[in-house]
């Protein structure tokens, strides 16, 4: 339990570590790989499995996997353009990808895996290296005139310049620190609740009246991380639309 | 089907009228809640401030005039983060396609 001492370990349930027994222990297959394998199995069960009725009313399953590609798929045309529609793939991957992750870390003992900066980052550096060969494949030369917008005059180019590229590499440190930033809090949040109720629970005869209080705020909590657990997939996906949106049209 | 299609233009003008349509605008586009747009807003000036003293940084390491560069990027980073701030703030506009 995370009450040692009288002390909150919040940050506990972050840690790394080993899963899958000696086995694991010894490639260094951490429990955050187990849970992406986890999240990669079950988006490809909703998709095989909730598509095989090819019904044209969908059930249950099939109305569930119809609607999250429609979801994207309406996403990416619509930010991107008819252009996009090849990026469909890739963004249809990163949002599902990050959904079930930030879902999936919502349950009691789970852990999740967007909660590591480092994952973070490097799904913020795929979209960062896709985006800049896009638009370096697309408009080659061009593409430094997206550092420099025309029309500005020609001697504040050197101010401009470095702040334009400092700007556009400050994408994947935005977009992965948005990220990680909002489930670290959220867990964090739901941690320090949770050892409330425990340590006001052992307050005598009062505390487990005291004790609903830090409950009832966790499961107000919990609803809203679901929400964040959303939104937070969703702003990283509609994120990489609008960076591939500039890359395809260069503004 | 052009009787329908009058009512349903009607329709729309009233429901207009009313406001009870989302601006089609809003759709598909960034959450706007005013919490969500300050944080978005934090991130996006940290985010500028950290790549701009993490490349003055590594250039000062790699040429040696530490703490030049260094400064220089401080403030070449809080310029983009506001640059950033700028870009968040003004309407994306799909017009400026040209």
């Amino acid at each position: 339990m995370a009450v040692e001492g009288k002390a909150i370990d919040a940050l506990g349930q972050f840690e790394l570590g080993t899963a899958l027994g000696p086995v694991g222990a010894s490639v260094g297959f951490t429990q955050s790989n187990l849970y992406m394998l986890i999240s990669a199995g079950l988006i490809l069960a909703l998709m095989m499995w909730g598509m095989r009725p090819r019904a044209i009313v969908p059930g249950r399953m099939q109305g569930l996997a119809e609607s999250a590609y429609g979801f994207i798929d309406d996403m990416v045309l619509s930010q991107v353009g008819e252009a996009g529609r090849r990026f469909f793939p890739f963004v249809f991957t990163l949002f599902m990808f990050i959904l079930f992750g930030n879902m999936l870390g919502l349950f009691p003992y789970a852990f999740t895996y967007t909660s590591h900066i480092t994952m973070t980052f490097m799904m913020a550096l795929i979209v960062f290296i896709l985006i800049t060969f896009v638009a370096i494949s697309l408009h080659g030369k061009k593409f430094l005139g997206y550092f420099f917008p025309e029309g500005a005059p020609l001697w504040l180019a050197p101010i401009i310049i470095p702040v334009e590229i400092v700007s556009y590499l400050s994408r994947p440190v935005s977009l992965s620190i948005r990220l990680f930033a909002n489930m670290v809090a959220g867990h964090v949040m739901l941690k320090v609740f949770a050892t409330f109720v425990v340590m006001l629970a052992g307050l005598g005869t009062v505390g487990p009246f005291i004790a609903v209080m830090p409950l009832a705020i966790n499961v107000a909590l919990v609803g809203f991380e679901v929400l964040v657990a959303f939104l937070q997939a969703y702003v990283f996906a509609i994120l990489t639309c609008i960076y591939l949106h500039d890359a395809v049209h260069l503004h | 089907m052009n009787d329908r299609d009058s009512l349903n233009r009607r329709l729309k003008a009233a429901r207009d009228r009313q406001g009870l349509d989302k601006p089609e605008a809003a759709q598909g586009g960034l959450p706007t809640s005013p919490w969500g747009f300050g944080l978005r807003a934090g991130v996006e000036v940290f985010s500028a401030l950290v790549v701009g003293v993490a490349l003055g940084f590594a250039l000062d390491r790699w040429l040696g005039t530490w703490p030049w560069l260094f400064l220089v990027f401080f403030f070449v980073g809080a310029a983009a983060g506001v640059l950033n701030l700028y870009r968040l703030f003004s309407p994306r506009s799909g017009a400026r396609k040209d």
